[in-house]
């Protein structure tokens, strides 16, 4: 049977240990052939089954990594298809770039689940089982799904959608002149749309550039700093950042937004979020931040609850508590300095969390707040939403995909084709760019011709 | 109660008798089923109420697979054009479409003659107001089922199935400015009782809207003023059958004029007045073909809209006004069709109006066009919220057939967006959200470079051969042909072209860059500058063969990278496609769908998983999340 060929990250994306890259499909083999170079020069497909071997990935001329290969073919392999597993010995950033070098020589991004998918349509798992397949393929996508919409930047997704009605506009301005070749004409567009053509290249290819350096999608632990109004969220994100830049006054209820710092702590990203204090509220701007920071709050790998010692424990309070059980938070007695009328052990009654003393203002206890999130994180007790890694593969993937199919429309200019062709490789471009930003061609083309160009009896 | 004692039986029962009731009724006919066909009126059969075409942009398209599946559009234009173009010409294979004017009177004429000469077909002038149905119960549930039809004047027709083509009859109401006038196209009778008997029966229906110019006398117009429209010195017929030298006729002209500035400033002043501004049309119109009044609204910023004066045949005076369809009266009506270069003194002979009338949500039909809910019901045309004489005639010929194949017991014939338009069209419609009148469009069909006009015998001869409305001789030359094509694709590919003193000549007469070595013919076919005739003279072992031979080689060797990567796409398109999803399937007992996909599957009921995945509202997840209960369910079953 023939199946086009997945690939994913199959570990939890964390500094530590190491990752597997999984390629599962009819052109595994020949993938991992042109990719993975072996110290004797064999070829990988030609060993025997279920064996492993030591050698280096090639992107091209380009060293990736050292690693260890295991080869398993059909159909003893989970997915019952010909199966190869890469072990990454870097960081999380070298896996990425093995999984990208594997999609380059023509595997595709595996969508949430196929693998078990795969396995289960293939018969490898037992029937019995469906409904958890069926569950693991449904959780994994809406999950997939949110946090590739609420990780994507807002600027980043405007630009695609820029991009990508730019291109439905030229296709609709084909088609319409295709429809009605009386009343549109076309003649002579090919060098315009050539020009335009290069002009979406470029667009796209500064996207591409920022895919890699973390302004595409935000990558990390996403921590949350909550607490009541005036408990010094902010000025511990300040400390935190190193600059001043959260407004940080006296008065109760400033962040009146969230704000968002990415923090690297020796080798691990943070995305601090800092929210508006939580508590009841009649005023409008402030309500819109705090309802922000409960949903900041859900999304959220790790929970900072900074507790304002110097004033008892209150509505507010209980109610955050509430929300840290069974979340993995830190929970940081602020204003040390101060006389306290709350103590841990008074927190205790209601939440068991990791308790630390420090004052953001004198800045104590800093150091101790960093070593425990690193700890948590080595001893994988937070580990973060390995999605966005994956979201940031398959929209790479996407831009370049959409780049291809452009090129495709140069050339069919170029050879002097009709124009017609044309259309044919823009909407596969067009097509691309929508699932980045989870939109699909539906009715638009059709929507398009006859909003923007007027044809008809 | 009607107490008439006029009783019949038929096999099945065509009601309509537009472009799409008589093709289901021949095709039923020709199939040997005993059919009988209604009409409100004998002498509007195949009537075209709006433009006098047949054909255009991707319609040329769906009347040559009409043609090659042994329906009668084809040859019924070949019989009756006035004029005859191939639009597109310089653009790409797939794209080139026929259109020709058709002499209306004629075309009607030759339709009825046509029906009136087919064995088995019974003509009726009847007006059908009510379906007749029953219940009954079949492996424990109860289903609808056909049993006839009963007229206005309550004769009762037994029938195995009923194929409802109704076009733009039913409660129809035509709009001219104030003035409303509660009859079908050009003064009909409208049909006004039948939509109780279908909503009684479960049928969810809508209203939809169309609208046609006025008709102008010729010899009011100033043709100097205008520009002359010729058709194609040589003419291509439509039909596969017809015989190329029969068409070759003296054509007669269309016209080209322009509106102006006069002209939108008396439309935008009488806005008020128009029932579509004024609010009093319920409708939903199309949006590709626009009212004038709707142009010069949306498109403000253009000066002038391209005007089409168009005969309407032989024997009449009257002239189609193409692009200024309005709904506007025809006191503001004739002011403006005078402001127009060469109309200065026009006479109007019918007035310009809007049509409202009931249609279905064709989301209730399976892609066979039966009712999911009532078996032996069977619907085509304009009645299924389509638009255009060529789009109505070709789901008449699928109803038609599949109505047969069920009274038949044989296998109804679904063509699936790989096959053909007509494929796309009727998956279009009973798989997307249709919110206007459906018009067929080259952009819809996404392996449009597979599905060329030029090939449609080749696609789709075998299919009517195998029905039974292709003759075998037909199908065997279609054989024949393929062979021809086959061998002669071999042959350029392998045929050596060196690079000697007469073919660099020849090269160079077309800008073509010379040879530096030796090439095969089929190299120089794919240059863009060059084609299969033009290498006639450097090609000496050239076999004789038939222009449609050759035609089909020159396509499939100068744009086979293109094709080949669609071949390609339409093998994954297959696989989805061949997984059928049982019909008994229980959407409530599937766990993790999402409500959306739920709901949306449960109302669509989709034959396949590649139906389902163009759902919209059912994602990827989904149709992944339904493959894996399907196997669970083949395997506990």
């Amino acid at each position: 049977m023939k199946t086009d060929t997945i690939a994913a990250i199959a570990t939890a994306m964390s500094n530590s240990g190491i990752g597997i890259v999984r390629i599962s499909g009819s052109e595994a083999l020949s993938i991992i052939d042109q990719i993975f170079v072996m110290k004797n020069n064999k070829k990988i497909s030609e060993m025997p089954t279920h064996t492993i071997h030591y050698g280096h990935i090639y992107d091209g001329k380009e060293l990736i990594d050292e690693v260890m290969v295991l080869l398993m073919k059909e159909p003893k392999s989970y997915t019952k298809e010909d199966t190869i597993e890469i072990d990454c010995h870097g960081g999380v950033y070298v896996v990425k770039r093995v999984l990208e070098t594997v999609l380059k020589y023509g595997a595709r991004p595996a969508e949430p689940g196929e693998f078990t998918k795969r396995a289960f349509l293939n018969g490898r798992i037992d029937l019995s089982q469906a409904e958890s397949v069926m569950d693991i393929i449904h959780s994994k996508n809406e999950f997939a799904l949110k946090s590739s919409l609420s990780q994507l930047s807002g600027a980043v997704s405007d630009k695609v959608k820029e991009v990508r009605s730019k291109i439905i506009h030229e296709i609709a301005f084909i088609e319409s002149a295709l429809d009605d070749p009386e009343h549109v004409s076309i003649d002579g567009y090919g060098e315009r749309l050539f020009v335009i053509v290069n002009e979406v290249i470029s667009k796209i290819e500064v996207l591409l550039k920022n895919s890699d350096n973390g302004k595409f999608l935000k990558e990390g632990i996403t921590t949350v700093i909550v607490g009541k109004p005036n408990a010094g969220k902010s000025s511990l994100l300040n400390t935190l950042v190193g600059e001043e830049r959260a407004i940080v006054t006296d008065i109760a209820g400033t962040t009146r937004d969230v704000l968002e710092e990415q923090i690297n702590l020796n080798g691990i990203i943070l995305n601090v979020i800092d929210t508006a204090g939580i508590r009841e509220t009649d005023d409008i701007v402030e309500k819109i931040g705090v309802d922000r920071a409960k949903k900041y709050l859900n999304n959220a790998d790790l929970i900072i609850y900074v507790v304002d010692t110097s004033t008892s424990l209150d509505e507010n309070d209980f109610e955050i508590m509430e929300m840290l059980k069974d979340r993995q938070a830190i929970i940081l007695l602020n204003k040390s300095d101060l006389k306290p009328l709350t103590t841990a052990s008074d927190i205790l009654k209601y939440v068991d969390k990791k308790m630390i003393q420090i004052s953001a203002k004198e800045q104590l206890g800093i150091d101790e707040l960093e070593n425990t999130i690193k700890e948590m994180f080595f001893q994988g007790e937070v580990s973060f939403n390995d999605e966005v890694y994956i979201t940031n593969i398959r929209h790479k993937n996407s831009l370049q995909e959409s780049i291809k199919s452009l090129h495709l429309v140069l050339k069919s200019i170029e050879d002097g084709m009709p124009e017609d062709f044309y259309s044919i490789d823009l909407m596969n471009a067009y097509e691309e760019l929508g699932t980045i930003i989870g939109e699909s061609v539906e009715d638009d083309l059709v929507n398009e011709i006859f909003s923007k160009f007027c044809t008809g009896k | 109660m009607n107490r008439n004692l006029l009783e019949e039986t038929y096999d099945v029962a065509v009601v309509g008798a537009g472009h799409a009731g008589c093709e289901a009724a021949l095709a039923a006919a020709r199939l040997g089923l005993e059919t009988i066909i209604f009409t409100v009126s004998v002498d509007s059969i195949a009537l075209m109420p709006c433009n006098p075409n047949i054909g255009g942009s991707s319609k040329g398209h769906l009347v040559r697979e009409i043609d090659a599946l042994g329906g009668e559009m084809g040859k019924n234009i070949d019989k009756t054009f006035i004029q005859s173009k191939m639009l597109n010409k310089s653009k790409g294979p797939a794209v080139h479409s026929l259109r020709a004017q058709a002499d209306k009177m004629n075309y009607t004429m030759e339709m009825r003659k046509t029906l009136q000469n087919t064995d088995h077909l019974t003509i009726r002038q009847a007006e059908v107001s009510e379906i007749l149905t029953e219940e009954y119960k079949t492996e424990g549930v109860f289903e609808k089922r056909i049993l006839g039809l009963r007229t206005y004047s309550g004769a009762t027709y037994h029938c195995k199935a009923v194929i409802l083509c109704t076009g733009t009859y039913l409660r129809a109401r035509c709009l001219t400015g104030e003035l409303i006038t509660h009859t079908g196209p050009n003064g009909l009778q409208a049909a006004n009782y039948l939509t109780d008997s279908l909503v009684e029966n479960g049928i969810e229906m809508l209203r939809f809207k169309t609208g046609t110019p006025a008709r102008i006398d010729k010899r009011s117009i100033d043709f100097s003023k205008m520009q002359e429209q010729k058709g194609d010195e040589r003419v291509v017929p439509f039909s596969f059958t017809t015989n190329p030298e029969d068409v070759q006729i003296d054509q007669v002209s269309c016209w080209l004029t322009y509106t102006n500035e006069k002209t939108h400033e008396i439309i935008r002043n009488n806005l008020d007045r128009s029932p579509l501004y004024a609010g009093i049309i319920e409708g939903t119109g199309p949006r590709y073909c626009p009212s004038i009044e709707d142009k010069v609204v949306k498109f403000a910023d253009k000066d002038r809209h391209q005007i089409f004066i168009e005969p309407e045949g032989l024997n009449t005076n009257e002239m189609y006004v193409g692009g200024m369809s309005s709904s506007l009266p025809e006191d503001v009506q004739h002011e403006m069709y005078r402001t127009l270069p060469g109309l200065e003194n026009v006479k109007i002979v019918r007035n310009a109006y809007a049509i409202e009338y009931d249609c279905i949500n064709p989301n209730q039909l399976y892609a066979t066009l039966e009712f999911k809910k009532i078996k032996g019901l069977f619907a085509g045309g304009q009645f299924n919220g389509s638009s255009g004489y060529e789009e109505a005639a070709c789901q008449g010929l699928m109803a038609g057939i599949n109505a047969s194949m069920e009274v038949l017991g044989r296998e109804q014939v679904v063509l699936d967006r790989s096959q053909a338009y007509i494929g796309v069209l009727i998956d279009d419609l009973v798989t997307k959200e249709n919110k206007e009148p459906y018009r067929m469009m080259t952009s819809r069909a996404e392996y449009r470079l597979l599905l060329r006009q030029d090939n449609a015998d080749l696609r789709l001869s075998k299919i009517g051969y195998e029905i039974g409305l292709i003759s075998k001789e037909r199908y065997d030359w279609v054989c024949e042909k393929e062979v021809l094509i086959q061998k002669e694709m071999e042959r350029v590919s392998e045929e050596r072209i060196g690079a000697n003193k007469e073919v660099q000549a020849l090269l160079e007469s077309y800008d073509s860059i010379p040879l530096n070595t030796g090439v095969t013919l089929a190299e120089l076919i794919r240059r863009p500058e060059l084609d299969y005739e033009k290498l006639a003279p450097i090609d000496k072992n050239r076999p004789e063969l038939p222009y449609d031979v050759v035609e089909q080689v020159n396509i499939n060797i100068k744009y086979d990278g293109y094709i080949t990567r669609q071949i390609k796409l339409v093998e994954n398109f297959k696989k989805l496609e061949k997984k059928r999803i049982p019909e008994d399937i229980n959407y409530d007992e599937v766990p993790s769908l999402r409500i959306e996909a739920r709901q949306k599957l449960k109302l669509y009921h989709p034959i396949s998983i590649g139906q389902a995945s163009r759902i919209s509202g059912v994602s990827p997840a989904d149709v992944s999340v339904l493959l894996v209960y399907m196997e669970q369910m083949k395997h506990t079953s």
